[in-house]
């Protein structure tokens, strides 16, 4: 499945997202200065995360209208969601021509056991995951990129920060087990042992590994990138914070100086007041954006 | 002594380009900042945004030092950093530093949905890649629309320019450092080892 073309040409597009910042918008407004601010791709959608937290109710898939303006507008990828498990809201996107689709946790799920069979399609999908199980899972049903969950619209780094610890842990702890040792763990992974033989033998997923989900400074960028995420998807950190225009180039250039404190306090400087945010302890259970899928 | 190829790492997949270059007898560095810049023999400029990569090379002060290493000192650009090299962009129009007389128009071949793997052999395939095969990965690539007097074209796609070269630099639409083969960063380089000056 990893060497199929199809596969490669989904992940090729994954690989030259790299080291940059793909941002959420939510009109052609938004992605004109997201592009400008240096985005290497924009997120189309209805609501920004801690919107979609603050006013409830069911999220779906984007209007068509606003996902066109976007891709008329800007010359950069553009990605949209689609509910978990709702493959027909990921055709009508594929139609679309939308460059990549996020099958969002974000989004109210549609199905509660079954997330799309991904392989199915022309368009690459990217997926979020707490751990390497999850991963892995995702992968194997066609997926070709990987982002942590985290806690999206939370405007809070911790759980962004777990699961990208947890992902490159249990990826490192399959790297000194010998070969049954490696098919028990894809039972207890419920994984196939296939990819989980690759992370064991390269050390990392088989495709690249993003971080979304709290980020909202330039200091949150760097983080993430410090413990292996290759690249940062931003939600609600540019368009809540008070200057998006100053915070989205900010945060780009922090995801290429990830190693350059004095770069990273540049960016840092003269940011204004970024999005408020939600001590995850006090998000009712129920309310949780990360535990929707499996 | 392994030539030292810088990779321009400001965005992109700059990683994917240093295992190739590793692989093909080089030895490669991230280069995010002039300093790093001026201890490189060749630079590539790797695949993602180029208007990322654009924006960051204005705030960071990189435009001049840039060009004055494109004056004297070999540059390959895959993809946006073929785009980045050209004389002259389209679709839409931005800067580029005008390392060689092409003019590339973005996206030519639509969206991801469009990309695609085509396998290069026989006619494609011209001067020091005669008689070799190439796999070229094509990700929402450009299009080479003209090539002016002093570009050699080594192989075309559909008829269309997709690797070419003049002078030190060399161009390509396509991901070699995808490849599962790939003859086109040994070819750099070769080309930047001393012997290989009388076979140019």
């Amino acid at each position: 499945m990893l060497t199929n073309q199809e596969f490669r040409v989904k992940v090729g597009l994954a690989e030259m997202l790299k080291g940059g910042v793909i941002m959420d918008v939510t009109n052609a407004e938004q992605a004109r200065i997201a592009q400008e601010a240096g985005a290497c791709a924009v997120m189309a959608l209805e609501r920004v995360p801690s919107d979609i937290r603050r006013d409830g109710g069911v999220a779906r898939m984007a209007p068509i209208s606003k996902i066109r303006e976007i891709m008329k507008e800007v010359s950069i990828p553009v990605m949209a969601k689609a509910r978990i498990g709702h493959f027909m809201e990921a055709r009508i996107l594929e139609s679309l021509g939308v460059d990549f689709i996020d099958e969002s946790e974000v989004l109210t799920p549609a199905d509660e056991e079954h997330h799309i069979a991904k392989r199915d399609f022309k368009v690459p999908f990217v997926c979020g995951a707490r751990n390497l199980g999850e991963a892995l899972r995702r992968i194997a049903e066609g997926a070709a990129m990987i982002r942590t969950k985290g806690e999206a619209g939370s405007g809070n780094i911790v759980e962004a920060v777990r699961h990208m610890r947890t992902i490159i842990k249990e990826m490192k702890q399959l790297t000194v087990l010998g070969k049954e040792e490696l098919v028990h763990e894809a039972k207890k992974l419920q994984a196939p042992l296939e990819l989980v033989e690759y992370c064991a033998q390269h050390g990392k997923l088989p495709v690249p590994n993003f971080s979304a989900g709290g980020i909202a400074t330039p200091a949150d960028a760097a983080l993430v990138m410090q413990l292996g995420a290759q690249a940062v998807f931003v939600g609600s950190g540019i368009f809540k914070s008070n200057d998006p225009e100053m915070r989205a180039r900010a945060v780009v250039k922090a995801a290429t100086y990830y190693n350059d404190p004095q770069k990273l306090l540049e960016a840092s400087e003269e940011l204004g007041i970024g999005m408020p945010g939600l001590d995850i302890s006090k998000i009712a259970e129920g309310e949780l954006m990360q535990t929707r899928g499996w | 002594m392994k030539p030292i190829v810088g990779i321009l790492a400001l965005q992109g997949d700059f990683d994917a380009h240093a295992a190739a270059v590793n692989a093909a007898g080089g030895n490669a560095v991230e280069v995010r900042n002039s300093a790093e810049l001026q201890v490189v023999d060749a630079l590539i400029i790797p695949g993602g945004e180029s208007t990322t990569m654009l924006k960051l090379i204005g705030i960071e002060n990189l435009t001049e030092p840039l060009a004055i290493f494109g004056k004297t000192k070999p540059i390959f650009g895959t993809c946006a950093g073929a785009i980045l090299l050209a004389k002259e962009v389209t679709h839409p129009v931005q800067f580029s530093f005008n390392l060689m007389d092409i003019t590339v128009e973005r996206n030519a071949y639509g969206r991801q949905v469009d990309s695609t793997i085509a396998q290069l052999s026989g006619g494609d395939l011209k001067g020091p890649l005669a008689g070799l095969e190439l796999e070229a990965v094509f990700i929402r690539a450009p299009i080479i629309r003209r090539t002016g007097t002093p570009v050699k074209v080594l192989a075309t796609y559909n008829g269309d320019p997709v690797l070419v070269q003049q002078g030190l630099h060399m161009a390509a639409t396509f991901h070699p450092e995808l490849a599962s083969f790939n003859p086109v960063h040994k070819l750099f380089i070769e080309g930047l080892k001393p012997s290989a000056s009388k076979a140019s």
